[in-house]
């Protein structure tokens, strides 16, 4: 049925070219080798020959292996005999499940009708005061957790999957160590939430183009739920491996790189997959949180820059907590005004004056005298560290509001702190 | 039936490039379809080289196989201008979003295009002219009502020369099909003008008399920008920053508040929430100067992120294009253009599968000059009647990494009038707008008084030199005097130059308002001297006065609050001076 060619005439990186006619732009094809099959995917036509990036590498593939086409681009199953199950990063089970081949669909679809969405206003609650008081996640929101190597950012991901409100939970690693697979799928399990949730898993030990597919695969199949009413929370974990085998592809194909080495659409690469994060008028709703490594603790880095410009803000892990300064959700004002009066007030002044705090603490470090002032700014800045900043408290957002005032009430007067008069009469907590 | 078609074939395709081969002639520029199946996608001539022409198409280009058919059409990718704009929600190539989520549902789809402007909605049409009256480009042969504003029946920008009119439609309604004059040019040749007429997007629309010097500000409401660095009509200016600064924020203020007639919104490779946000609310927010809908006056083009590339060239092009249609008919138009570095990365893509050879990280060598030519589109003109429109840009840039030196942010610099730069740091302080006011500048007029701005400026200055001083000697080794100059700009920092976007006063600041405040932080605060016995006493002052400030900020202009807490602040302040 489709024809089989046999010639294959550069193999460069994990990019072959073989001489084939009636290909289609971005068509899957099957390559057969000693060492077993892989699927490729065409990314370059020029007259005859065709350029195939190979998921599984090429290493072993000899000039004269097959290359099948099969005439269509990528597709992935859809349904809820998906559920609970776990794939790699081509959609091949990995649980010895059986492989499921029944209504597919196209992956990496088209772009939703900006006239479809819906402004978002549900607000996901965590638990975590530095999210739900200071940076609050909304419904179909994409957000990444910008850290460096060793912080507990999988841990952060699979706390919020399981304590979060949404209906089912899609997990794309991308190379991901082997452990923290397992420790996905045994913290999900623990908290019985393995059975609402599908995971695309790409490993360290597997071939690195393999993890390009992860992020579209996961979102295709989340999209098909959410056209069903589904709100569908997708973890990401890890953006910078995708954006690095991009690179390798992008360097192989001779690409002229423009950013240390990463080809110049990086920004589009990378929108394509987080604009699916998305609320659907009368449907369901797609959101993304996503780890993203930074090499070198370097925000400027093209991966974390590019990804900053897309998302809806970010979360900065650095030892340990989620960092009050340059973590930000963009779409927390569309949740915070309406779930207690005091929610922005509070927000705003217990970020300035733990702004004046940091300023003060680095006064201290070169020895300078300290005032008044400056002294009841250390006392508030070490309260707030542990009660309110630790990933430890686990609290809902009204008790983390009553607690910002007490602490307030413990640390200032109230004309220091900047709030409106007629909000300090209502909430200040009256000493007895 | 045998047509003329100029056909080519697919030889290579390479991402959103495509490479044909044609038979004939080929045009630089010239829009051409793709036949795959029953799609046909539109792609636009960009290099010709021998026989071959590079292509690059709006549209994915996914299952697109060697040897498919293309057809040419000799037009340039080309903008339809007519009473219907307004209100709209258009995709870079002019689709009607809404028209097409009804057709197609929640997703986009390839090869659909629709009629921008629906040639059966009728208008009222009114003559201004007679039989025999000579004409030339953009003079107005009648008027339609469309929403608050008269919409010109212009003669079409691109007849050359002089016309006298043959005939033209009676006072009625009529359809954009229908012919509502007829031209005769010099040589005697019949033209009919129709109430829509089509412009290429790239070239400027020049229908006018003279170009004028932008002179009159453009009240932003936004008190950072009008009082310290001001934008006039006609004007352009640009706000880099980091991500998470708040270029966007500030862009749809700025869209809600401007005192302009039309907002035209270039949503270029961005967000789509962003634009739904716009979308969703502007029907319901009504405009303060006129009590209608927001929306009535607003124009959106839309090309986000996900969306296909090379249409996000296109959308900015498509922005200007109708900016400068309605400054034709003696409007005032303001262009947000958020943001013209992906703009900028859809140009390097481009370049880079065309295999040019790369500039500074990347960009094609003519990046500076397809910017300038963008920003020179702006401008206020004295129209052929006498009247005058203008069209103000502003565009942010989101440079990599934060860092203004890179190649768009340069290149911009060099054209605009304004720079409205943003920081990281004052956004972590959320100092909003997060405007720098040490790195920004501006070459046009404020409406505040001009020694006031200076020494509003001078005290920022001042104040930034004493806090880095603070730094390193502390407060202790920091004298009274310019610890209270200290004080006093971060004052007017937090009280005058930050914002609150979320207070419904406070969020929109008249000029007659920033006139008043300014000129009181002016005279009571920056020029005066004060008693303090010691720093504590200066801090606890400050603290007290900027609390007061918060409630003035938020309290309706001239209302019985506001007049009481204006003077407890006078009371406040000569408790000091006396002493």
């Amino acid at each position: 049925m489709h024809k089989v060619y046999t010639k294959i005439i550069q193999i460069a990186g994990d990019v072959i070219m073989v001489e084939a006619e009636g290909v289609g732009y971005l068509e899957i094809a099957v390559v057969s080798t000693r060492h077993g099959v892989s699927l490729a995917q065409v990314i370059r036509l020029d007259g005859k020959r065709v350029s195939l990036q190979v998921f599984a590498g090429s290493k072993g593939i000899s000039t004269g292996d097959k290359v099948k086409f099969l005439g269509h681009p990528m597709m992935v199953a859809k349904g809820e005999d998906l559920l609970g199950r776990i794939f790699n990063g081509s959609g091949a089970p990995l649980d010895k499940g059986p492989v499921l081949s029944d209504q597919m669909v196209e992956i990496g679809g088209p772009a939703v009708n900006p006239v479809k969405r819906i402004i978002p206003n549900k607000m996901i609650r965590t638990g975590i005061p530095m999210i739900d008081v200071f940076n609050s996640i909304v419904e179909s929101q994409k957000l990444p957790i910008f850290s460096i190597a060793g912080e507990p950012y999988n841990e952060l991901l699979a706390r919020i999957a399981i304590q979060a409100e949404v209906d089912m939970i899609i997990l794309g690693g991308m190379g991901l160590k082997h452990d923290d697979y397992l420790f996905f799928r045994d913290a999900l399990d623990e908290q019985g939430a393995l059975a609402r949730s599908i995971f695309f898993i790409h490993t360290a030990s597997d071939p690195v183009v393999e993890c390009l597919l992860v992020p579209d695969i996961s979102l295709a199949v989340a999209e098909q739920f959410a056209l069903e009413g589904k709100r569908v929370l997708v973890l990401l974990t890890d953006m910078t491996n995708f954006c690095d085998a991009l690179k390798e592809i992008s360097i192989t194909m001779e690409r002229v790189p423009s950013n240390r080495g990463y080809p110049g659409d990086l920004y589009s690469q990378l929108a394509a997959r987080y604009e699916k994060a998305v609320d659907f008028e009368a449907a369901g709703s797609i959101t993304i949180l996503a780890a993203t490594t930074m090499p070198g603790d370097d925000v400027t880095h093209p991966v974390p820059d590019n990804t900053g410009y897309i998302t809806e803000g970010q979360f900065y892990l650095k030892g340990g907590v989620i960092e009050p300064f340059g973590s930000l959700s963009r779409l927390r004002q569309q949740v915070n005004g309406k779930t207690r009066d005091d929610h922005r007030t509070i927000m705003d002044t217990m970020i300035q004056l733990f702004a004046s705090y940091r300023e003060t603490v680095e006064k201290r470090a070169m020895g300078f005298q300290m005032s008044g002032w400056d002294k009841k700014l250390l006392k508030y800045g070490g309260i707030f560290e542990k009660e309110i900043m630790s990933l430890e408290v686990n609290i809902p957002l009204e008790k983390a509001l009553d607690r910002g005032w007490e602490i307030l009430a413990e640390c200032f007067t109230p004309a220091e702190t900047g709030i409106r008069k007629a909000m300090i009469e209502k909430h200040w907590p009256k000493t007895s | 039936m045998v047509t003329t078609k100029r056909l080519g074939r697919i030889t290579e395709i390479n991402g959103n490039m495509v490479m044909v081969e044609f038979e004939s002639y080929a045009v630089q520029n010239e829009v051409a379809y793709i036949i795959h199946g029953d799609e046909r996608l539109k792609c636009e001539v960009i290099r010709i080289r021998g026989n071959k022409a590079e292509t690059q198409v709006y549209e994915s280009t996914s299952s697109i196989k060697v040897g498919e058919e293309v057809e040419f059409t000799d037009e340039l990718l080309s903008a339809e201008l007519g009473p219907g704009l307004l209100g709209q929600i258009f995709d870079g190539l002019q689709n009607p979003l809404p028209h097409i989520a009804e057709k197609c549902g929640f997703f986009l789809k390839r090869g659909v295009y629709l009629d921008p402007l629906p040639g059966d909605s009728e208008w009222e049409f009114t003559p201004l002219r007679k039989e025999g009256d000579k004409v030339k480009a953009g003079d107005k042969l009648g008027v339609v009502p469309e929403k608050i504003f008269k919409h010109y029946i212009m003669v079409p920008f691109s007849f050359r020369g002089s016309f006298e009119i043959g005939a033209i439609a009676k006072h009625g309604r009529y359809n954009l099909k229908h012919p509502i004059t007829r031209l005769k040019d010099e040589s005697g040749k019949i033209h009919d003008v129709f109430m829509q007429q089509v412009w290429p997007v790239k070239l400027p629309i020049r229908a006018y008399a003279d170009k004028l010097k932008p002179q009159k500000p453009l009240v932003t409401k936004m008190r950072l920008i009008d009082s310290l660095f001001p934008v006039s009509l006609g004007g352009t200016y640009c706000i880099p920053g980091p991500f998470g600064a708040g270029k966007t924020v500030l862009q749809q203020l700025t869209s809600r508040h401007a005192e302009i007639d039309i907002v035209v919104i270039a949503a270029c490779g961005e967000r789509a929430g962003e634009v739904v946000e716009t979308l969703k609310t502007f029907p319901n927010i009504l405009d303060r100067r006129t009590g209608k809908p927001l929306s009535d006056r607003t124009v959106i083009i839309c090309n986000t992120s996900s969306m296909p590339v090379a249409a996000r060239e296109s959308s900015v092009y498509t922005a200007v294009t109708i900016a400068e249609y309605y400054r034709e008919m003696g409007l005032n138009v303001l262009i947000l253009a958020d943001s013209t570095s992906r703009w900028a990365q859809a140009m390097r893509e481009m370049s880079g599968r065309l295999e040019e050879i790369p500039g500074e990280e990347a960009f094609p060598a003519y990046l500076e000059s397809r910017i300038a030519s963008f920003y020179e589109r702006a401008g206020i003109v004295r129209l052929n009647d006498g009247e005058t429109g203008s069209v103000t840009i502003g565009g942010t840039i989101s440079p990599a990494g934060g860092n203004f030196e890179e190649p768009v942010t340069q290149a911009t610099l060099k054209v605009v009038g304004a720079f409205h730069g943003l920081s990281r740091e004052r956004s972590d302080a959320r100092r909003y707008p997060a405007i720098d006011p040490l790195i920004s500048w501006s070459k046009y007029k404020s409406f505040i008084d001009e020694t006031q701005v200076l020494k509003g400026h001078a005290m920022l200055r001042k104040g930034h030199d004493v806090a880095q001083m603070m730094k390193v000697v502390g407060e202790e080794g920091t004298n009274l005097k310019d610890y209270i100059d200290y004080l006093k700009a971060e004052f007017l920092d937090f009280v005058y130059l930050q914002q609150n976007a979320f207070d419904e006063v406070d969020e929109a600041t008249t000029a007659e308002r920033q006139m008043h405040i300014f000129g009181f932080i002016y005279k009571r605060i920056l020029e005066q001297e004060f008693n303090f016995e010691d720093k504590e006493k200066a801090l606890k002052f400050f603290q007290t006065l900027r609390q007061l400030f918060r409630g003035w900020n938020s309290s309706e202009w001239k209302a019985a609050e506001f007049k009481t807490i204006e003077k407890e602040i006078e009371d406040g302040c000569i408790k000091y001076i006396q002493r």
